[in-house]
């Protein structure tokens, strides 16, 4: 039975936000019946959906619903562990080349898609050094080219004016928002096709939170944007289309206002109507 | 009601057993610090008096007057440099890899045991190993080629060891963060992994060279000498290519040894250079623990997760 007091939406959309779904864009990748295991035990079934170019795409869904796992099939990070298996294809584009293929280096979709994480991760190194990493694994070592870059990265994640002074500072000296802002420039600087974001905001304060969401709203012309989050209000308010995961399932897919004014399964309902999760 | 008198009770008896804990634990702790104190007090108060300059600078002697140490510490200084240079990047080496780069199944299991139980392995085991191996097998000699190789193999399970644990204590998120940027295993290794475990790595480094400078049952069993009234030859020779390893073959002895070898003699005056000699032996193992721990603080202070 459908309760028509819960079809209220949980989150208000605001009005100035211009329908995605209306606006042409491209295809950046497309996952086709991926199902992931760890060991024996199946964490991804059978997921289906595409991820638009130069749009904010987010995975929403109660904890241990395999949002994490599925993000972190698109970088391959479950390479680090010895007993995943991946099935199925994640199309990226505009090459069509099947990123999850064992044929392609993990290190080479790594190259071509950057990660950040839920707790800032920076390397115990000066923040100049930090943002220069992913250049220096490319081979850059070249001091003006990197100063170049790094000054692009660090404006681009809004932190240059608070740190362009004290660039060979130890990153750890920064708080913890700056800190993410910071990972945030180490992924840009090495300009990725596609970034993504797990939890980024979960171990910040309200305003750093609002700080690196004003940032992804800038980035996603730039970049498209994969993002997990567990806070509804959060993908509400930065992305274009919201993917809905329980249990390892992809329930509910769609345009996010649509998805969250008008969710078409039951599930997806009780979740954003905060019936569970 | 409250009953705050059973409280007040109670309270009082948890505070006097408090009070007894903390008068055991301080007697244990003063019971291992006084014996080490004594120790320490009666070498001093026997060696004290031969520790002069012509004792560091005298060959072994028949009159216990003359007798100095300068055989015995070039032989320990060589060895351990020979031993160093092998155990430091086969143990680094073999902890990295096990660490970063082996899939865990049964064989890296296996390795796995074996090496924390050859940590456990008693010394002198580790001399007839190397008599077999070295000495003959080989036919290294006795020289100090065989005894730096000797202890290299001891210490090496505590190299690996110490290396394994440094490279853990670094957290998931940074290796991730490496990954992510598309580093290589080695890339990762080289720019994170070895700079942030160094000080770990260090630490079990001389840990494990304090533990072979003080050892002395292996280097018995592939046959040091007692005696040595001559040095190796010089590393560096006036002569083209100016590096010599002749010294690798030759024959030697190393600190314990020579004090071994003073306390067997009946004279109260070999006693006195035995006493000196342990002296100078305890100063150098706390010199480099102390710079382990130095180290340790170092690093610790310029590393926070």
């Amino acid at each position: 039975m459908v309760d028509t007091q819960s079809r209220q939406p949980a989150v208000r959309i605001a009005a100035g936000d211009a329908p995605a779904e209306l606006k042409p864009s491209v295809l950046k990748a497309e996952v086709r019946n991926l199902d992931f295991w760890y060991g024996s035990v199946q964490a991804l079934r059978q997921i289906n959906m595409r991820i638009e170019q130069a749009r904010v795409t987010a995975l929403i869904g109660p904890s241990g619903c395999g949002k994490s796992t599925f993000l972190r099939c698109f970088n391959r990070m479950h390479d680090l562990q010895d007993n995943s298996v991946y099935a199925g294809e994640i199309l990226f584009q505009p090459d069509n080349v099947n990123i999850l293929d064992r044929s392609v280096d993990p290190i080479e979709v790594r190259m071509r898609i950057g990660m950040v994480f839920q707790k800032p991760n920076p390397f115990p190194k000066s923040i100049f050094e930090n943002v220069a990493y992913g250049l220096r694994v490319r081979g850059q070592n070249n001091r003006f080219e990197l100063a170049d870059r790094i000054e692009m990265a660090l404006r681009e994640a809004s932190l240059w004016n608070e740190v362009k002074d004290r660039l060979q500072d130890m990153a750890f000296n920064l708080s913890g928002g700056q800190q993410q802002r910071l990972c945030i420039a180490r992924a840009l600087a090495t300009e990725p096709e596609l970034l993504l974001f797990d939890e980024p905001t979960s171990a910040l304060d309200p305003n750093a939170t609002a700080n690196i969401e004003d940032l992804i709203h800038r980035l996603k012309d730039k970049v498209s944007i994969l993002i997990v989050t567990h806070n509804m209000q959060q993908a509400a308010r930065v992305s274009d289309y919201t993917a809905f995961m329980y249990l390892g399932e992809l329930v509910e897919f769609g345009a996010t206002r649509a998805l969250f004014t008008n969710p078409a399964m039951k599930q997806t309902e009780d979740y954003i109507t905060g019936r569970y999760g | 009601m409250l009953d705050t008198s059973a409280i007040h009770q109670l309270v009082r008896r948890n505070r006097q057993r408090d009070a007894v804990f903390a008068i055991i634990g301080l007697a244990c702790m003063m019971i291992g610090i006084l014996t080490l104190a004594v120790l320490l007090a009666g070498l001093i108060d026997d060696g004290a008096r031969r520790l002069n300059w012509s004792f560091f600078e005298n060959f072994p002697s028949r009159r216990a007057a003359r007798a100095g140490i300068l055989s015995a510490i070039v032989g320990s200084s060589l060895v351990m440099l020979i031993t160093a240079l092998t155990a430091i990047p086969l143990g680094v080496g073999a902890g990295i890899y096990l660490e970063e780069y082996a899939r865990r199944n049964w064989f890296t299991a296996l390795v796995e045991i074996n090496v924390t139980n050859l940590a456990g392995v008693p010394s002198i085991i580790y001399g007839l190993l190397a008599l077999g191996l070295f000495v003959y097998a080989l036919d290294f000699g006795q020289s100090i080629l065989s005894a730096g190789l000797t202890l290299a193999l001891m210490i090496l399970p505590v190299i690996i060891v110490s290396t394994r644990e440094a490279i853990r204590a670094i957290p998931a998120a940074i290796r991730e963060a490496g990954y992510a940027l598309g580093a290589s295993r080695w890339q990762l290794v080289r720019d994170h992994i070895l700079p942030y475990s160094a000080g770990g790595i260090l630490t079990g480094i001389i840990i494990g060279l304090a533990r072979a400078i003080g050892e002395t049952a292996p280097i018995i069993t592939i046959g040091a000498l007692t005696f040595i009234a001559f040095l190796p030859d010089a590393p560096f020779t006036a002569e083209f290519p100016f590096i010599s390893f002749e010294w690798i073959k030759s024959p030697f002895t190393v600190m314990p040894i020579q004090m071994f070898n003073w306390l067997s003699r009946p004279q109260a005056a070999f006693q006195e250079n035995a006493a000196a000699a342990g002296l100078v032996l305890v100063v150098m193992t706390l010199v480099m623990n102390g710079l382990a721990i130095w180290l340790r603080i170092r690093f610790r202070k310029r590393i926070k997760w």
